[in-house]
Formats: structure tokens, C-alpha cells, sequence
């Protein structure tokens, strides 16, 4: 561990929700009373041990935590060089590490006597696990999709609406994640009182970068006893990999090494049909440029006038034009390295974890295994990689069906 | 002095409330808008907000929504945006200008080179929705040692408690924000106004201006009756966006400013 304060990269963010330069809190003036309140609240929460007891209570006996961590046998022979752990947050309830946060927000939201929660969805993981969790709890849920997610991640949708909430289909701008996104603070900035906006990611403005951090770094909370069990006290892992769209369950494991220099840490963008000039990838800090959107300053796709772009990818859960601040900052500081794989690469990776493993992953954290793929066999048998499996493949099966060419009508 | 304290000197000796008209630059083209633009002041505006559109309008309805992406598709970017005030300048050099948008297009410009560019082109005033006084030291601070006026928005959530931070580095004038809520929305109603612009009057000289949620000349004439002056926004871009004639929008927005100076 750093020695110091000054040498730690844990001390993030400041008091202005900044990142070094990046987070902030670019919002409009409605909002902002709102999101200072929220940031109160939730620094009240953070030190209250009963909070973090209903946490704890509701993570073992709902969500399954611990997840397991999981020694890769035939995938590390097959590759032949690194020992690969794969984090096994894919079986959580609702399949994946979405709800580790969820559960936190929600929890906070009935703290601050708010009784009706917003969210915006992707591929719907994050708006099945807060329509999840706002069942439980009874309260109102309204989830805002791009119209094109919703056609294309049906299953979703209906799961959504078994859960009780109502899943409103956006298509203003070009009705996709980023635009859920702008419509879902558009409701929150019309139901100010009553309204509580889950967001899915490590992204948007302070204090949700850190909170929702804070709430997914149990992930690599776990892993550091978990491979001290299996390992011996004191081992940690070599290196940490996780996929990453906002960046939330990359956050969650890479966040308890920070300051452990030794391990290192890398995150895995989209890179879609490729990371050219085509902008046909995700991936933000490989191929854009910083920005301000969505309440914070982070790497952006966008053009030469500032106007942002469309992000694409195989997997929709991916499919976002910025990236968390955090992952901005460790980027530029150099303490995390970030990569990209494209949706060929993905789905070659997703078949060798169903073939090896029999562990049918989601497109996310099929990207993180395609790295894991390239880097293992050049690595010695004595480095351990431990890979977030943040999400399992049901919902994923018709789009890689698809791309493989099997009729699924058949 | 700027061209906006210029005007709302003007308009107080005269003893009228002000009309401010908002519009989308290169909406639905670049000409088109520019001969809108070109035709507010004869047709009873006293201070015009352009629009600069942006990919992700956080703060607006679908009126404007649409709007930025007719202008965008146009071809429409920041400098043609700036081109458009600059061409506007060459024939107006009293009426002011307010640049409304986001943050983006300007970070990603670069501050000085953009307050430059926004000087020279004849632009009075900033309003740019997501930078509150949290955020000063990106463009507020910075547009005021320029001499463009920096104009914030207050919101029915603006507290006592908050609103002197709010008014600190505000210029030009206050823009209330009558609901909470998007552009375009629900009808102001002047008597949920009143009390928050004397709210706002109690801690700041400047003008105080409402807009959101004013459609009509009624509403107009209603808001402006309890505040310094009005702001229609939606309203009009509807006008253009049903594929009005530069002179029926005009009439249009005479009607709305005849409504407002009637207060």
C-alpha cells in the first residue's frame, strides 16, 4: 500500500467531484440543489454502519455475495502461460454486477424518502436489476431505453415489465443509451421532489462516480481474500482485467488496487468493427478525445465541433460515446492501461468460454476474455489474472446466434 | 457597459418590460435562420437568444430537440453559428445577442480562442445550460474578463440558502426559469412567478427575465407584468419547425412582444 495520502490514488475525487481534471458536476441549475442533497445524503450513509449492515444483509441473501472466485482450468492449459481466475459476477441475481449498485442507490433513495426511481438502460441490465430491486421494495419504477435497445433486447423489456416498472422507449436524438440517458434526466429535472435517478454507471455527476464506485468495489474487495484463500495470505493477483462501457464493473474490481502498484490493471473498450477514423467502436479513451456531457467532463467520441457521436458494438451494454471519469483520470496518470477488442475478437472469446468452461458470458465481459486470450500464453504459469465475469450471456444468445448463423426460428 | 445593460437601460427609462426571443441558429438552414434573426428586432424583440445546437440537449424538449438536429443535419456547427451572429452585426449594432447552449462545443473549441471568436462576432452574453456556479472558473469567470456577459439560470429549486451564489457572478440579467422542467413544457402561471422573482430582486439589481412555459401573448403579458420581461422560446421554433414563412413566424413574434411590452 501507498505510504502516504500524497502518493495514493485512492483519495479520488476532490470536493469538487473532480478526478484531477475530469468529473465535475456540469449539470443545470434545477438539478444541482438535487444532486449537492444526494451527495449529503450519501456521505451521511457512508459512515453509518447500519447502512452499510442492510447492505451486507441484502448482498448474501439476495444478490448471492460472495460471488465465487473461480480458477480457470481449462482455459489457463489451453492458453498455456497465466493462471486465470474469472470473478464470477455473472451469477448474481439478475446475472450481473449491476445490482451491487442498485441495491446501494435504492437503499439511499428510501433513506431520502423518495418513493419514485429512474433509470436508463442499454442492453437492460442496470433497468432489470433496479425494476429488480424496486419490486422488492415496492416502489415506482420507470425505465428509459433507446427504442432501438428495446427492439433489439426484448427479453429484457418483458422481464422489466413482470418486475412492475414501466419501460418508456426513447427516440429523441438517435434513441440509443446516450439518449436514454438525456431523457431520464430530463424527467428527473420535471419531478424534482419525489424522484430518485439511479444511474447504471460510473459516469454522470458527482457524487455518482464515486458512489457508484464505492458500491461495486466489493468486487475486488472479495477477490483480495478470496485469492489470498486460494493462493496463500498476501498473494495478489498479477494482473486485473475487466470489459468496460461506463465502466462500472471494471471500477468495482480495480478499485481495492489502486495503490497497490504491483498489480496490473487493464480496461477493455469496445472496439467495435475497429478502432480507425470510421468511428465504428466505443472506445473512448483509445480513440476520443476529453468533453463534457452527461453532468461530467471524461473522454468523449465526438466530432471536431464538439457534437458527440454515436458509439457502436456488438454489445449493447457497451454501446455508450463516453467512459466513467475515474477510468479518464487512471488513464492519463498511467496507473490503469487501456485497450480495445472488436466484436470479432468478442465472439471468438465468447465461444472458447463456452466450449472450456461451460460458462456462457455476456458480450461485455466477453471483451475482457478475448484480452485475457492475447496476453496469458506470453505470461509465466506463476501470474495470476483475475478477470471480472461481470455478466452472464441469456440475454446475448439471439445476437450471437445471429452473427454465427444459426436460425434461432428454426 | 454591454449592448444587454445598454438595452435594459433603454427599456427602464422607457418604463417597458423586454422581449426576449430565442431561436435555433441554421434552423431550418443558415439563410433561412439569418433572415429570422435578421427580422427580430423590427418585429418588437429587444434581446435575441440564438441557439447553438448540440447533439445532447439535457435541458430541452422535443421542440428544440428537433430543432438542433434540423440544424445539424443542415450542416450547422460553431462557427457558422458565429457567422451568423457576425452577419446579423453588420446591419444591428444595438440589439444584443445571447449565445444559449451547452458546454461542449465551446470546451472543445478551447475557452479563450471561443471568447474571442464570440467577441468579435458581436455576441453579448452567455447562457450555457450545464455550467453552474459550481463550475465558474470553466467559462464564467473567464467570459466576464472578456466583457461577454454571463447570464445564469434560476430554478424554482434554487434556495435562500443558495441563491446568493447563484446571483454572485451573474451579468447582464437573471434568467428565471419558471417551472421545473424542460423547455416547451407546462404554461407559466404569473402567480407561482411573482413571489420567486421578488425573491430574486431582493438580492440583485440585475433585470430579472422568466422564461420556460410561455407560449401565448396572454402569458407573455401575464409573466412580464410580475418580472422585467419574458423569454418564448419553443413557441416559435414550433412555428418553424411547421414550415411558417419567415414573415408569418415574424408576425408571430410580433404578437408575443406586442403581449409583453403591453405589460
Amino acid at each position: 500500500m501507498a505510504d502516504d495520502l500524497f502518493n495514493s490514488f485512492m483519495t479520488g475525487p476532490d470536493e469538487n467531484g473532480r478526478f484531477g481534471d475530469f468529473g465535475g458536476r456540469f449539470v443545470s441549475e434545477t438539478l444541482m440543489p438535487l444532486i449537492l442533497q444526494l451527495e449529503a445524503e450519501y456521505e451521511k450513509a457512508k459512515t453509518d454502519q447500519s447502512f452499510w449492515d442492510e447492505m451486507d444483509d441484502l448482498w448474501a441473501n439476495y444478490v448471492g455475495r460472495p460471488s465465487p472466485l473461480y480458477y480457470a482450468e481449462r482455459l489457463t492449459e489451453h492458453l498455456g502461460g497465466a493462471k486465470i481466475y474469472l470473478k464470477r459476477d455473472e451469477l448474481n441475481h439478475t446475472g450481473a454486477h449491476k445490482i451491487n449498485n442498485v441495491l446501494g442507490q435504492i437503499i439511499l433513495a428510501r433513506r431520502m424518502g423518495k418513493t419514485r426511481i429512474i433509470a436508463e438502460t442499454g442492453a437492460g441490465q442496470h433497468g432489470v436489476a433496479t425494476a429488480t430491486v424496486c419490486a422488492k421494495f415496492g416502489l415506482k419504477c420507470v425505465v428509459y431505453m433507446g427504442a432501438h435497445d428495446v427492439e433489439r433486447q426484448k427479453p429484457n423489456v418483458f422481464r422489466m415489465r413482470l418486475l412492475g416498472a414501466e419501460v418508456v422507449p426513447v427516440t429523441s436524438g438517435r434513441g440509443t443509451l446516450k439518449d436514454a440517458m438525456n431523457d431520464a434526466l430530463r424527467d428527473w429535472v420535471t419531478n424534482v421532489r419525489d424522484t430518485f435517478y439511479c444511474i447504471g454507471t460510473v459516469a454522470g455527476p458527482h457524487p455518482y462516480p464515486a458512489m457508484v464506485r464505492d458500491f461495486q468495489a466489493i468486487i475486488g474487495k472479495e477477490v483480495r481474500w478470496q485469492l489470498a484463500e486460494q493462493e496463500g495470505e498476501g498473494r495478489l493477483p498479477d494482473t486485473v482485467i475487466a470489459a468496460i462501457g461506463g465502466g462500472s464493473n471494471a471500477m468495482g474490481l480495480f478499485f481495492p488496487f489502486l495503490d497497490d502498484t504491483e498489480v496490473n490493471i487493464i480496461g477493455v473498450e469496445a472496439g467495435g468493427k475497429g478502432v480507425t477514423e470510421k468511428m465504428e467502436h466505443c472506445a473512448s479513451l483509445t480513440g476520443g478525445r476529453p468533453g463534457v456531457l452527461h453532468g461530467n467532463r471524461t473522454y468523449l467520441l465526438q466530432d471536431d465541433d464538439g457534437q458527440i457521436l454515436e458509439g457502436f458494438s456488438i454489445s449493447a451494454g457497451l454501446d455508450y460515446p463516453g467512459i466513467g471519469p475515474e477510468h479518464a483520470w487512471l488513464h492519463d496518470v498511467g496507473r490503469a492501461q487501456y485497450v480495445s477488442i472488436t466484436d470479432k475478437e468478442a465472439l471468438e472469446a465468447f465461444q472458447l468460454s463456452c466450449a472450456l468452461e461451460g460458462i456462457i458470458p455476456a458480450l461485455e465481459p466477453s471483451h475482457a476474455l478475448a484480452h485475457v486470450m492475447k496476453i496469458a500464453p506470453e505470461l509465466p504459469k506463476d501470474h495470476i489474472i483475475v478477470m471480472n465475469m461481470c455478466g452472464r450471456g441469456d440475454k446475448d444468445i439471439f445476437t450471437v446466434a445471429k452473427h454465427l448463423g444459426f436460425d434461432m426460428a428454426e | 457597459m454591454t449592448r444587454i445593460d445598454a438595452k435594459f437601460a433603454d427599456l427602464k427609462s422607457k418604463g417597458q418590460k423586454a422581449f426576449v426571443a430565442y431561436v435555433m441558429a441554421g434552423d431550418p438552414d443558415y439563410d433561412t435562420s439569418l433572415e429570422i434573426v435578421r427580422g427580430l428586432p423590427g418585429a418588437g424583440v429587444d434581446v435575441i437568444e440564438l441557439g447553438l445546437p448540440f447533439t445532447d440537449p439535457m435541458a430541452d424538449g422535443p421542440t428544440i430537440q428537433l430543432a438542433g438536429q434540423r440544424a445539424l443535419e443542415g450542416g450547422m456547427t460553431l462557427d457558422k453559428t458565429l457567422a451568423l451572429a457576425r452577419a446579423f452585426r453588420e446591419g444591428d449594432t444595438t440589439t444584443p445577442i445571447v449565445m444559449m447552449g451547452y458546454y461542449n462545443p465551446i470546451y472543445s473549441r478551447g475557452v479563450p480562442k471561443f471568447l474571442e471568436q464570440a467577441k468579435e462576432a458581436g455576441i453579448d452574453g452567455l447562457i450555457i445550460v450545464d455550467l453552474p456556479p459550481e463550475e465558474d472558473s470553466e467559462l464564467c469567470i473567464p467570459a466576464q474578463e472578456a466583457g461577454l456577459n454571463f447570464i445564469r439560470l434560476a430554478t424554482p429549486t434554487t434556495d435562500d440558502a443558495r441563491l446568493p451564489r447563484v446571483l454572485q457572478n451573474t451579468s447582464g440579467f437573471v434568467y428565471y426559469v419558471s417551472i421545473t422542467g424542460i423547455t416547451g413544457s407546462a404554461e407559466a402561471q404569473a402567480d407561482d412567478v411573482a413571489p420567486e422573482v421578488a425573491r430574486i430582486k431582493a438580492g440583485t439589481d440585475l433585470p430579472v427575465i422568466v422564461g420556460f412555459g410561455v407560449k401565448t401573448p396572454e402569458t407573455a403579458k401575464a409573466i412580464a407584468g410580475v418580472a422585467d420581461g419574458t423569454v418564448v422560446g419553443s413557441a416559435i421554433v414550433s412555428q418553424i419547425e411547421h414550415g411558417k414563412s419567415v414573415a408569418d413566424v415574424l408576425a408571430f413574434v410580433r404578437g408575443l412582444a406586442d403581449g409583453a411590452h403591453s405589460a
